[in-house]
């Protein structure tokens, strides 16, 4: 703060360079003109770039996602065809890109908790194998296990005439796997609602247990009572709805595979290089976060008798839970950032859906602003649900 | 490939800035400046644009950023070379990057309209066409309901092969990886029926990556048309002139009996067309902004278009004249008069 003089007869009035002595008016006026410089800078790379793609006669602007895109992506979760629009091509990119994080980081986060807790076990080669397997696939940059896996993928497969059947109706080619799905029926459609309402009828279950054991003391299985609400709920809808029987099984028609679900090459190695990849980081992570919980819990656990593997289930992850929570959440940002890798092997993500586009029309910028939105939303949304899942974690002082 | 458009974006902006005050010729002015001429080619298509086992690239597509540059710095060696996916290309081109894209790239309407690219003529006549293994028992292309096929993204070929399929009812699945050498290895490797480029580029790889070349062949059916050329960006009309006149030098002394080897005695020929051409009439060096004799730079270190066909194409593919013959000779290289 600036010191004012008291002058003999009342306040001196500030003068302009008493504010700009002020820390806190000064503050105020380098924001200001930090803004200012970014805005202008924001302003000078736009209006340049829009003139020169004006004088090199470079069309711009986002109209290009009506037209037909005219040309084939191999695997889709929508209808697609060469007739759709850029904005489908585009829309199946996305919906790739998200199955594979989203399988990624259900995968990664089982095995890197495998991982992780058994490089802490108290079984030496367990131990030591786990280490290997960490520092191994960790050491390794993510695009050159990519490019391993696609390797290994095709190659080690024959072709669809000699498919190797590892079990009746699966089919294992090089040009990835086979398995049989059922028809679509509406009886599906039942037991998808079915699901749905079990977890529901499960959460206030699972209230009432709780209220009940601090009432009365008394313990409710209710990880078994899920299981059966579950089972029994979808079980129900699938007999009321005629339970159907009928299964679309793989068979080699001409010369290829058709009917059943494919999992592609280009999808497995995309899959399982993020999956191993991230896992190691999330061993760690776990590693670190059971580290972090003091051994008195350990030792307290041990003298009310509980089983070493509850007690780990029970008392030590979940506090170390609180401890792993933020760096998982930058693992799962990593792993769904690093899917737009999977280009290099021809599984039709976001980015080569878009690359794609971006050659067929000429409209880069447009095309990497649409992928660069897309990965910012991705990350908020993730980031948004870990600092959810945070929160309730976070230890509750009583 | 994501980090590369990255950096082209990036790189967009920063040229924007750059270029702010940019007046027409400032690409020839940039090359002026540099001393050579920045050429985008192909990552590895042997006979159009590969590295020889000593580093050096050679190729049809090769020549013509070397004749460029043999017009306009005076060496057809001043080239720096800088291998592109199909993908990279045009952004690549735009950004400036490169200053010419000489990488068996089909000259379209849309691209010509649209991806501000400006192409030079036509150095390779081609059609897309379709290569798969013997073993497939496959005779024509109309047999192919259902395949998988391999191409590269980003080219027309992508959306010939989906027109094709589409006319003639037939299903295919197209696995699209971004490195023409990853596709080539998916294809042999079995992970794809058919592999589909330009007839050229087929041959090419037939040749040069097939385990055995013998296994494989290439379908009779020829389902485009694909007018091969180098561009360059919009905007620069001297420069493309000089790109364009350079690939006519090479047609037109082919035309003219003008080669590498007697292009110093032909200095001293009566006929007016090759007086012209080699400067000895003075004229058309002055036309294009750069001395009389370009043109004699360009037949002395690259060759006519018919030396520099018969040194890649012919040498390293097998391939024939065919379309690529001079209109004398009943194909389709015509050279729009030098005069």
């Amino acid at each position: 703060m600036s010191k004012t003089q008291q002058a003999p007869g009342g306040v001196r009035s500030k003068g302009l360079a008493d504010y700009l002595n002020d820390e806190n008016v000064r503050a105020v006026i380098y924001q200001i003109i930090a803004i200012g410089l970014v805005i202008l800078a924001g302003w000078y790379l736009v209006s340049n770039t829009l003139d020169n793609l004006e004088r090199q006669n470079i069309s711009t602007g986002y109209g290009f996602l009506n037209l037909e895109a005219s040309f084939g992506i191999s695997e889709s979760m929508i209808d697609y065809t060469p007739r759709s629009s850029y904005a489908t091509a585009l829309m199946v990119g996305l919906l790739n890109t998200v199955k594979v994080a989203f399988l990624g980081i259900v995968l990664c986060t089982i095995i890197g908790t495998i991982f992780g807790v058994a490089r802490l076990s108290s079984n030496w080669i367990v131990r030591k194998l786990a280490t290997v397997y960490v520092e191994t696939f960790r050491n390794i940059p993510v695009l050159l296990q990519l490019f391993f896996w696609y390797a290994i993928i095709p190659g080690a497969f024959p072709a669809a005439r000699n498919a190797l059947q590892p079990l009746p109706d699966v089919l294992l080619t090089n040009r990835g796997m086979y398995i049989p799905v059922p028809v679509a029926d509406n009886a599906y459609d039942f037991m998808g609602i079915a699901a749905i309402l079990a977890f529901v009828v499960i959460y206030f279950v699972k209230k009432w247990a709780a209220k009940r054991l601090d009432a009365t003391g008394q313990p409710f299985p209710i990880f078994w009572a899920s299981v059966g609400i579950l089972v029994g709920f979808v079980l129900i809808a699938y007999i009321a709805g005629g339970a159907p029987t009928e299964m679309d099984i793989p068979e080699l028609k001409g010369f290829n595979i058709r009917g059943g679900y494919n999992i592609s090459p280009e999808f497995m190695s995309v899959l399982i290089g993020l999956t191993i990849y991230t896992s190691t980081y999330v061993a760690e992570v776990v590693r670190s976060g059971i580290q972090a919980v003091p051994n008195g819990q350990w030792e307290a656990a041990d003298s009310l008798g509980l089983k070493r593997s509850v007690s780990l289930r029970k008392i030590i992850l979940p506090q170390s839970m609180r401890v792993a929570i933020p760096p998982l959440t930058n693992q799962y940002l990593n792993l769904t950032k690093n899917s737009s890798l999977a280009v290099a092997v021809g599984y039709p993500d976001l980015v080569s859906v878009s690359n794609t586009t971006m050659n067929q029309t000429g409209q880069a910028i447009e095309a990497i602003s649409i992928y660069m939105a897309v990965y910012l939303g991705l990350s908020l949304i993730t980031s948004l649900f870990m600092n959810w899942f945070n929160k309730k974690m976070a230890l509750v002082e009583r | 490939m994501k980090m590369k458009t990255i950096l082209a974006a990036g790189a967009m902006s920063v040229a924007a800035i750059a270029a702010n005050n940019a007046h027409a010729g400032a690409v020839l002015d940039g090359i002026k400046a540099k001393g050579f001429v920045q050429c985008g080619v192909n990552t590895g298509l042997p006979g159009f644009s590969a590295a020889n086992a000593e580093g050096k690239w050679e190729g049809l597509d090769v020549d013509v950023c070397r004749a460029a540059a043999a017009a306009l710095l005076g060496d057809a060696e001043k080239v720096q070379y800088t291998p592109m996916t199909a993908a990279q290309r045009f952004t690549a081109l735009q950004s400036g990057e490169i200053d010419i894209l000489s990488r068996n790239t089909t000259w379209t309407l849309t691209r010509d309209a649209k991806l501000g690219l400006t192409f030079g003529g036509v150095n390779y006549y081609d059609g897309q066409g379709f290569l798969v293994p013997k073993s497939l028992g496959v005779t024509h292309a109309t047999e192919l309901d259902g395949a998988t096929v391999c191409v590269e993204p980003g080219t027309t070929t992508e959306l010939n092969l989906a027109d094709y399929f589409r006319a003639k009812g037939m299903s295919f699945e197209p696995v699209v990886i971004e490195n023409i050498n990853e596709t080539t290895a998916a294809f042999f490797a079995g992970r794809c029926d058919v592999y589909t480029t330009d007839a050229s580029g087929l041959a090419s790889v037939r040749q040069t990556m097939a385990p055995n070349p013998d296994d494989y062949v290439i379908l009779p059916e020829i389902i485009s048309k694909e007018p091969l050329g180098p561009a360059v960006a919009q905007g620069d009309d001297q420069w493309a002139d000089l790109v364009r006149w350079s690939l006519m030098a090479m047609i037109e002394a082919e035309e003219l009996g003008v080669n590498s080897g007697n292009v110093d005695d032909m200095k001293k020929s009566e006929n007016p067309g090759i007086q012209r051409l080699l400067g000895v009439s003075p004229g058309m060096g002055e036309a294009l902004g750069v001395d009389e004799e370009w043109a004699y730079r360009i037949i002395k270190q690259v060759g006519n278009y018919g030396e520099s066909y018969k040194a890649n194409v012919t040498a390293k593919l097998g391939l024939e004249r065919g379309l690529n013959a001079l209109w004398t000779d009943g194909g389709l290289q015509y050279a729009i008069p030098v005069r």
